[in-house]
């Protein structure tokens, strides 16, 4: 069994990625692999659904900063939802809720982007 | 709650920090360390642990890191020991997080989540001497 996976879904032209498990500097690849997947075939609008993500480390907080800069300039955004008070947590510390958009629910981030494309 | 003194060591490889992290998770509960607590030192000794196997190993995976926990009167206390290549704590300052995030910068939060995260982080780095970091938690009643 793996510590994380990833699962892919299309909602509303959004992509949402489903993290489950352990975000750590050894799974953080797989989750680069995913973003540079997206942003290889020209998909901006990211949701990451993080309600099966277990733990983050600064290894995985580090593959959102890789990404942010190209998906917005692309008039895209990464959307972050349903965390965990712990993973959260990690998130406040470092202040990225300054940088990334962090919502309680999926379909919530999901409409946002559906809004700002009509 | 006392723990007693016990080392794990593992190879440099990053599929081994859970393995890590759940040994001390453990130890810290037994401890008697709130879970929100539990996973601030787990997350602690997790950033520790790949500054080492990225940085001071070069992600060498024939070398080992140890680490090593004691808990008494209220005192917490994880030694992470490793033997590849030294570096000066006191020239990595710790980032500005607003112009960080500004200007999406990448990497480098390890050390700073580490001070957030404990009490009190040590450094014991000496030339030709194996590298130590110890992490303190104290155990608020």
């Amino acid at each position: 069994m793996s510590d994380f996976n990833i699962e892919l879904r299309e909602r509303d032209a959004v992509d949402v990625l489903e993290l489950k498990g352990y975000l750590d500097a050894h799974t953080a690849p797989k989750l680069e692999e995913a973003f540079q997947s997206l942003l290889g075939s020209s998909r901006y609008n990211i949701v990451v659904n993080c309600r099966d993500l277990s733990y983050i480390s600064s290894a995985g907080l580090g593959v959102f900063m890789a990404f942010i800069e190209d998906v917005r300039n692309n008039r895209g955004d990464i959307k972050l939802t349903n965390m965990s008070p712990k993973v959260y947590n990690v998130f406040d510390l470092l202040g990225f809720p300054l940088l990334y958009e962090i919502l309680n629910d999926e379909q919530e981030a999901v409409n946002r982007f559906v809004h700002t494309t009509d | 709650m006392a723990v007693r003194k016990q080392t794990i060591t593992i190879p440099s490889r990053t599929e081994r920090l859970i393995r890590v992290r759940e040994f001390v998770s453990t130890a810290a509960r037994k401890f008697g360390f709130s879970d929100e607590d539990v996973s601030k030192i787990a997350l602690a000794v997790d950033e520790a642990c790949t500054n080492i196997i990225k940085h001071a190993y070069k992600s060498d995976p024939t070398k080992n890191i140890s680490v090593t926990i004691k808990g008494r009167n209220g005192t917490f206390e994880i030694a992470i020991r490793d033997s590849g290549k030294d570096f000066d704590p006191a020239g990595v300052p710790s980032p500005d997080m607003k112009e960080y995030l500004a200007h999406y910068r990448r990497g480098g939060l390890g050390m700073y989540l580490m001070k957030s995260l404990m009490d009190k982080i040590e450094y014991d780095i000496k030339p030709g001497m194996p590298n130590e970091v110890r992490l303190t938690k104290y155990l608020h009643r």
